[in-house]
């Protein structure tokens, strides 16, 4: 069976999950990504592959930095990018996830950006608008629930390529909620698919999920014997909106136990790198000093962030 | 298939030269080479040491403005524009080495207005095959080949930096 998001060329006709992803369809969009860089840099900092096409940005779950960026990039691109609220547009009046999609769809829309707190909604979407729509409307994830955030895991793939060039030495450490965590899942089948040959995810067990020996990752429960030797140090967010129930004490406990500070990232090798995908709970998962110092990459994480969207919307744009 | 070879070199040599005699009668000028990715980079570059140019050598890429992106996408193996100099009010020659329908020119003029607005911009290219769909000529040009649209000349560089083309 082909993989959901490819088209019947095997192209990328939409971007739902790094799961399944080739190796060289990765690199192919890290590749791309390195030529957007410069736009940024010109005296036009546009370039015309999306000139007349309309994307919509459907964020139903809340986020700046991501829109952002997403609109950004489809700005560089010449698109037209309309940003929907959805919380407070026709869902809020009842309207269906799909009856949404099909109106918008309407006004020719020729790509949809889209955030969902439901893991799978991208991939309704993308279905129904395959049956609807025919292969020339383009649907690309920006997170759904727990299941995937696939551009924030090329993003830092980009990140740690430009730092460490090489994926097949490295030993990388994702530290936080992983449980509720899509962008540890994008990161985890990334880093697995680009040859990192050490994946280590720290955690306290309650913000484990099941299932990940089978993904190939190491599970260490002490931060300190998990940090020790890694290249790169992944950060997460503490995700308390997505906290039902008793998970942890509370978020000083956490912070002392897994928050990263100076003294605990000393264990890494010297020249490790700190990513996190933002936004910052200073002093619940990471130290300001860290967040602020010389290893941290969480700022060029943003920048590089638009040149890979950009990589992603014109790929498929051609496809 | 019809394959035919043509002497690169020689006609590499009446570029060159054709581009030395211009700068010759006027010695004012001071103009900047940049080739197109990947064909014109080659010559550009060869142009660039053979001449002894004094200016910066640029590359640059037409990807980004190309009108068969829809159909095409973007290549493989992308490279990137580089342009190491102001553009605006720079004097320069843009290197090809096949001139064919004029849509490359076009889109590497777009591209080089990105940075800048430059005082003068010349075409010079290796070979003219004919067939142009767009009003661009060439001002320096290493020979006119006439060709019909099922064929192509293919330009080769060897490790020693010579050129060699052949028709497909």
């Amino acid at each position: 069976m082909r993989h959901p998001q490819l088209n019947a060329n095997g192209e990328l006709q939409h971007l739902i999950t790094i799961e399944g992803l080739p190796r060289d369809m990765i690199v192919h969009i890290l590749d791309t990504a390195a030529s957007f860089v410069g736009v940024s840099d010109r005296e036009v900092k546009k370039v015309p592959l999306l000139r007349g096409k309309s994307v919509f940005n459907l964020f139903f779950e809340n986020s700046t930095r991501t829109r952002t960026t997403f609109e950004i990039a489809a700005k560089r691109l010449s698109a037209d990018v309309l940003n929907l609220n959805i919380s407070t547009s026709s869902t809020a009046k009842g309207e269906s996830l799909l009856d949404t999609i099909d109106n918008l769809s309407a006004m020719h829309a020729d790509m949809f950006v889209v955030r969902h707190g439901a893991s799978g909604a991208p991939y309704l979407i993308a279905d129904h608008i395959d049956r609807t729509r025919g292969p020339h409307v383009h649907v690309i994830n920006a997170g759904d629930g727990r299941h995937a955030h696939p551009t924030q895991g090329l993003l830092d793939m980009y990140t740690i390529r430009h730092h460490k060039k090489d994926f097949t030495q490295l030993r990388v450490a994702i530290v936080g909620d992983i449980l509720h965590s899509r962008v540890a899942r994008s990161d985890i089948h990334a880093l697995t698919t680009l040859g990192v040959p050490e994946v280590r995810a720290i955690a306290p067990y309650t913000l484990l999920p099941t299932g990940l020996d089978q993904m190939g990752v190491r599970v260490f429960t002490d931060m300190r014997e998990g940090l020790r030797d890694v290249d790169v140090v992944m950060m997460l967010r503490l995700q308390s909106e997505r906290m039902g129930g008793a998970l942890l004490p509370s978020a000083q406990e956490f912070f002392k136990h897994y928050g990263l500070t100076q003294d605990k990232l000393a264990l890494a090798r010297p020249d490790a790198i700190v990513m996190h995908p933002g936004p910052l709970n200073r002093g619940v998962e990471i130290d300001s000093a860290v967040a602020d110092g010389t290893q941290s990459v969480i700022l060029e994480q943003v920048t590089f962030g638009i040149a890979v969207r950009m990589a992603v919307m014109s790929i498929l744009a051609a496809n | 298939m019809n394959t035919a070879t043509l002497d690169a070199e020689a006609v590499y040599a009446a570029l060159r030269d054709s581009i030395a005699a211009a700068m010759a009668a006027q010695p004012v000028r001071r103009p900047y080479l940049i080739g197109i990715h990947s064909g014109g980079a080659w010559i550009a570059e060869r142009l660039h040491r053979d001449l002894a140019v004094s200016t910066p050598l640029g590359t640059l890429s037409s990807a980004f403005h190309r009108d068969d992106y829809g159909r095409r996408g973007l290549p493989a193996q992308m490279k990137a524009t580089d342009l190491p100099f102001e553009i605006k009010g720079a004097d320069i020659i843009l290197v090809d080495d096949i001139l064919f329908t004029g849509r490359t020119v076009r889109a590497a003029l777009n591209e080089l207005f990105d940075y800048g607005r430059p005082a003068r911009v010349e075409l010079a290219v290796l070979l003219d095959r004919g067939g142009r769909e767009l009003p661009i000529e060439a001002a320096y040009c290493g020979a006119a080949h006439p060709l019909g649209p099922d064929h192509n000349f293919v330009l080769s560089r060897t490790a020693d930096g010579r050129f060699s083309l052949r028709i497909e």
